[in-house]
């Protein structure tokens, strides 16, 4: 075990569909290599329910769309060092940006009225109010890395992190692109 | 054996490319020595076969003593010249025309049937565009899927006008145009109809193949599916302009 202390880093998934998580996952038995070098301090993938007061590097999957992913980007910006976009998602809005070409009282009566046979409603109680347009996190807060792909393949992801464990500046794009 | 057929008199230069000494004729373009050097020039409107639009801006290249920068594919070669291609300040601005350009339509590569196959998608990462800087237009562009063949989507045009100078100087149809100005512009089949009512489309699929990104399209392809297949295009373009 190397003596040099372990990089805290926390993720979460905004707007996304977790494809981006399930691609950091995809990386194997690097898998293993990282967590010898990384702690994993909050996220989705573990039960830790608190973001920490000092995190390394914070991991974004997914777009702004509505008040809670705000609240969490913003809390992401505070607490981390480094803030990586993750996927086209969070990079540049992608799918759940597509709705920004309607008004958002269209998308929600397409959505819960005219496509509804039964009590049509919108959802009100314990559900996060979204917001007029979705924003990629960048429309936000600062980001430092972006790295695009739907998903990003798992080496882009090792490669961000390798480059950010060894104190080099990433560069997502030698190995994913927009799309990717 | 007969002598070649008589031709005008073209000279030779010898100019500088990114500290390389080349040599060609006068009438040749930088972007066509570039290309035959394989010295990296990025471009979306300019097309081997096709006449030279100047409209992308991305194969702007700095000429020493000039001020101001020249489009590659419509600046001749110049004896004496000195041409860099890959300077901080070109690398700067080809990075904010790309991010421009998907600023402003609905390009949204994951669900594209050109994922993969794109010129613009490649192009950003050539360039390191990993972000756009400015915020997204968000203004929905007509579909039309009128013609039993071929489709197109204006949110993925990038006006680069390949499909009008296909079809008019390869085809000879001239079915294609542009209509509008600023963000209303747009590629037009005949005037402004539906593609299947144009009397003046012959069908032939040029515009789809030479399209660099997936605004003309195949009918029936789905995400990634829409490879496009441009070796016609010199082959057709010199039988037709012997050089």
């Amino acid at each position: 075990m190397s003596a040099t202390p372990k990089l805290k880093v926390a993720t979460a998934w905004l707007d996304g569909c977790s494809g981006c998580h399930m691609s950091l996952l995809d990386m194997d038995q690097r898998l293993i290599e990282l967590s010898e070098r990384i702690d994993i301090v909050y996220s989705p993938l573990v039960d830790a329910k608190v973001l920490p007061e000092r995190v390394d590097v914070g991991i974004l999957e997914g777009s702004i769309s509505n008040a809670d992913d705000l609240a969490l980007a913003r809390r992401f910006r505070a607490h981390c060092r480094v803030l990586v976009s993750l996927g086209d998602c969070a990079v540049n809005g992608n799918v759940p940006a597509m709705r920004n070409h309607f008004p958002l009282e269209q998308v929600l009566a397409r959505a819960y009225r005219e496509n509804v046979t039964l009590q049509p409603q919108l959802p009100e109680r314990g559900v996060p109010a979204l917001r007029q347009r979705v924003v990629p996190i960048h429309g936000e807060v600062t980001v430092d890395v972006f790295v695009p792909g739907c998903p990003p393949s798992a080496e882009a992801i090792w490669q961000v992190l390798v480059a950010l464990l060894e104190g080099r500046d990433p560069d997502p794009s030698a190995f994913t692109r927009f799309g990717a | 054996m007969p002598g070649p057929a008589s031709q005008p008199k073209v000279r030779v230069v010898t100019f500088r490319v990114d500290d390389q000494d080349l040599s060609a004729r006068e009438d040749e373009t930088l972007i066509e020595v570039c290309r035959e050097h394989r010295i990296p020039i990025p471009s979306l409107c300019y097309l081997e076969g096709l006449s030279a639009w100047g409209g992308c801006r991305l194969c702007m290249v700095e000429i020493v003593g000039q001020p101001r920068l020249a489009a590659a594919c419509s600046t001749r070669v110049v004896e004496g010249m000195e041409v860099h291609t890959d300077t901080e300040r070109l690398r700067r601005y080809r990075r904010t025309l790309v991010e421009l350009l998907f600023a402003e339509r609905a390009h949204v590569c994951s669900v594209c049937v050109s994922n993969g196959h794109c010129e613009l998608q490649t192009l950003a990462q050539r360039c390191g565009v990993d972000h756009m800087r400015m915020p997204r237009r968000a203004v929905s562009y007509p579909v039309d899927s009128s013609h039993e063949m071929f489709r197109v989507d204006h949110d993925r045009c990038i006006l680069c006008t390949r499909c009008v100078r296909v079809c008019d100087e390869i085809e000879g149809a001239h079915t294609w145009d542009v209509m509008g100005r600023g963000s209303d512009c747009r590629v037009i089949t005949d005037m402004a109809q539906p593609w299947a009512e144009s009397e003046t489309c012959t069908s032939c699929g040029k515009c789809v193949q030479v399209c660099p990104t997936g605004a003309l399209v195949k009918q029936g392809t789905s995400v990634g599916e829409m490879v496009k297949d441009q070796h016609f295009l010199p082959i057709l373009a010199r039988r037709r302009h012997p050089r």
